[in-house]
């Protein structure tokens, strides 16, 4: 009996405190899911008690994408040290940047002139419209509809396009920068923009079309992975799954950052907590999202895009042919960086999975002395056997699916 | 300071005797080792602080005494406030009464504090590692613990490097 | 299909064994479906509408590493995973191929510290490395057409 193992070289004497008493005679069974699994949405791995095709006890673990980000930064210029954060959370990585460049500014107390505020909020808007294509795409054919996730590609490439034109990268784009944003955008940036807006509309409709009211979607997702809002706040749940219980929280509205604080837009929300009503959150949002990407570029400002404050920001590059102390100026930044005060600041903004929040602390030296990310995939994963619990193997699936995890953003 | 969190920091200094440290507009309060959980139930019961957003530590090894700072942030959705908490914590078996009882959310959190700085947490009703494999050793964000960096391959050291890879059968 | 004009009346090809399994190896290539970081989303989008890497004979994804010829490797592996790299490597029926896709499966990319594996090459053999963080999916393309003529000229006496 105690020769049941239940990860590999764990007995499952020693997970006893997690799974039920039948569970050590065998009489339930346990089932690994992952690392490699296609619906896990990359290394995630559960341990599923099964009594017959019943949930009992879900137990994730983690850390199959432990990239040791935190104590790389360590190593690393504030200004070096903002290429790790794009790629924690992959499918929001100029939100990751907008966060890191929050905390610095914050530490350092830094201003960002409006044009780049405005750009910064324009492009986190588009990330979540991306993030959230791919999340409709994925999950759609985790619960066997495949077409969505072929359409939503396609929407996906545009917004794509738009990044590189900007930055060079599609996704890496490390485009925000502490103090504004990297360069000015192309002139081809507003139509390109335009045609999204012009567009979009009328492919959410195509994606509703096919999972709103399609009836294998909802047996599939309603009633499915209900979390209550109490459970939610103490289990420290943000983002789409707490608006999806009924909580109109949203850090946006909350604490406002970059501005958000003077554009149009509504919170959705649904009452519900279930697979469902996370699903009708995120389709709203893109919504609403694709709102405040029209404001933003309709009151787009003229003028600088990057902070002039030379301690911090490097001078521009017309300067450094004329001025010898310029590129001195120039060199010394880009080497030796800028010291940062031994504080600790907490910046935190809405990702499409949550509250991406970044603790940052100085040690007075150029390097941050400790850098922590506090990552809603990380949190939303810790809910799993909330979730889970009592529903068939199948739609484990779909919980994984509608919570919207990243496993970068997770394990860090 | 906001006006909403004045009277707060007010009681718990009344209450609990914590210092209290301001910067960039954010407070945090060094509280002592043995008062973190009183002082968050107290926080969740009298002062609507309903959420635990983030727990994390800091290694000040060798420059501090004590060694380690766990940092709590918490949030008020109702005041709409957030408050840090501070607890040094001693590097010599470092150990903290868990606040798991409070926000079940802490969970995780005191699971990755374990993981990566080595400080265990009494009641915690699980504490394994939670991202590092199981037989790791050593405690990786400890400032004492090396990056591990490892030679990059150039066409100037190329064969330096081959040789030492480790390479796999087919 | 133009192959009767070649065959003639009779139905009769001629050809050496090895040019005809090389070509039915190339041709239906089957990936395992397993991702690891950023760069499993460019994966996912070179075989979306885009990108459209079936028209390479790559449609079908196999969830199973037993059904699968070809596992891309895409992501930094972590020392916790490499294990589970290897052993699903371990489970791929021969002939097998492995492409490391990115700059941190083929030599630890941007990350050089205590958690990453320094390239995926030090728990298995790799054939085609992909530049890039994350390359684009015509640069995974382009890794995939690369192996392909490596497999279209493999000789009889080194198939494994």
């Amino acid at each position: 009996m105690s020769d049941i193992v239940a990860f590999r070289d764990v007995k499952v004497e020693e997970l006893k405190h997690l799974l039920s008493p039948r569970a050590l005679t065998g009489e339930t069974m346990l089932l690994n899911m992952g690392p490699q699994h296609p619906s896990t949405h990359g290394v995630l791995r559960l341990l599923l008690e099964l009594d017959g095709e019943i949930v009992v006890n879900c137990i994730p673990d983690i850390g199959f994408l432990h990239t040791g980000v935190e104590k790389n930064m360590e190593s690393k210029l504030f200004q070096q040290a903002e290429v790790m954060v794009d790629r924690l959370d992959y499918l929001n990585p100029l939100g990751n940047n907008l966060t890191y460049c929050l905390a610095v500014e914050k530490l350092v107390g830094l201003d960002v002139p409006e044009r780049a505020q405005t750009l910064r909020v324009l492009l986190s808007e588009l990330t979540r419209i991306n993030s959230h294509l791919v999340w409709i795409g994925t999950s759609g054919l985790d619960l066997a509809a495949m077409s969505v996730f072929l359409y939503a590609m396609r929407e996906r490439e545009m917004i794509l396009d738009i990044f590189e034109m900007i930055s060079g990268q599609r996704m890496m784009t490390t485009y925000i920068r502490p103090g504004g944003v990297w360069r000015d955008v192309p002139a081809e940036f507003e139509p390109a923009v335009r045609e999204f807006i012009r567009i979009f509309p009328a492919r959410l409709k195509e994606y509703e079309s096919m999972l709103t009211n399609n009836a294998l979607f909802l047996e599939r997702t309603q009633g499915i992975g209900v979390i209550s809002k109490e459970d939610c706040i103490r289990y420290s749940l943000t983002g789409p799954v707490l608006r999806g219980s009924g909580m109109a929280y949203d850090l946006r509205k909350a604490r406002p950052y970059s501005g958000y604080e003077q554009y149009n837009f509504d919170v959705p929300t649904e009452t519900a907590g279930d697979v469902y009503a996370r699903y009708l959150v995120r389709v709203e949002e893109m919504r609403q999202s694709l709102r405040i990407v029209e404001q933003a570029l309709d009151k787009m400002p003229t003028g600088p895009i990057r902070s002039n404050n030379r301690k911090f920001i490097p001078p521009p590059r017309s300067e450094l042919g004329v001025s010898m102390e310029a590129l001195i100026h120039h060199f010394k930044l880009w080497t030796e960086g800028y010291p940062a005060p031994k504080e600790g600041v907490y910046a935190a903004t809405e990702s499409p999975r949550g509250e991406l929040g970044v603790y940052l602390e100085g040690d007075g030296g150029p390097k941050p002395y400790r850098v922590h990310l506090r990552t809603p995939s990380f949190i939303s994963l810790q809910a799993m056997p909330l979730l889970t619990k009592g529903h068939f193997v199948a739609d484990v699936v779909g919980i994984i699916g509608s919570i919207d995890i990243v496993l970068g953003d997770a394990d860090r | 300071m906001d006006e909403h969190l004045q009277p707060v920091v007010d009681a718990l200094q009344a209450r609990f005797g914590v210092a209290v440290h301001e910067y960039a507009g954010e407070v945090s309060l060094t509280v002592k080792a043995d008062q973190i959980v009183e002082v968050c139930q107290s926080l969740r019961d009298d002062h609507a602080f309903e959420m635990l957003i983030d727990e994390t530590a800091v290694d000040y090894y060798p420059e501090m005494e004590p060694r380690f700072h766990v940092i709590y942030q918490v949030y008020s959705m109702s005041k709409n406030i957030i408050l840090c908490l501070r607890v040094p914590v001693d590097g010599t078996n470092p150990h903290l009464p868990t606040i798991e009882t409070v926000w079940a959310g802490a969970n995780w959190y005191e699971r990755e504090v374990f993981d990566m700085f080595g400080i265990l947490y009494d009641g915690h009703s699980d504490m394994r590692r939670i991202v590092m494999p199981a037989d790791w050793q050593g405690h990786p964000l400890r400032k004492d613990y090396p990056l591990g960096y490892e030679e990059v391959q150039f066409t100037f050291n190329y064969e330096d490097v081959q040789r030492r890879k480790p390479h796999p059968k087919e | 299909m133009g192959i009767e004009q070649k065959a003639g009346e009779m139905g009769v090809i001629t050809t050496t064994l090895e040019q005809v399994v090389n070509w039915g190896r190339t041709n239906s290539m089957w990936p395992m479906l397993f991702g690891l970081a950023c760069c499993a989303i460019e994966m996912m989008a070179a075989q979306a509408s885009s990108y459209d890497m079936s028209r390479f004979g790559m449609e079908l994804n196999r969830a199973s590493p037993r059904q699968s010829d070809l596992m891309i490797v895409a992501g930094r592996v972590s020392r916790k995973m490499a294990p589970v790299v290897r052993h699903l490597y371990d489970q791929m029926p021969d002939p097998k191929w492995v492409i490391a896709m990115g700059d941190c499966a083929s030599c630890g990319g941007v990350y050089n510290n205590y958690a990453i594996l320094q390239g995926v090459d030090e728990v298995v053999p790799v054939d085609v490395y992909v530049a890039g963080c994350p390359p684009r999916p015509e640069g995974l393309i382009h890794g995939v057409i690369t192996l392909h003529d490596k497999v279209r000229h493999e000789k009889l006496k080194t198939w494994g």
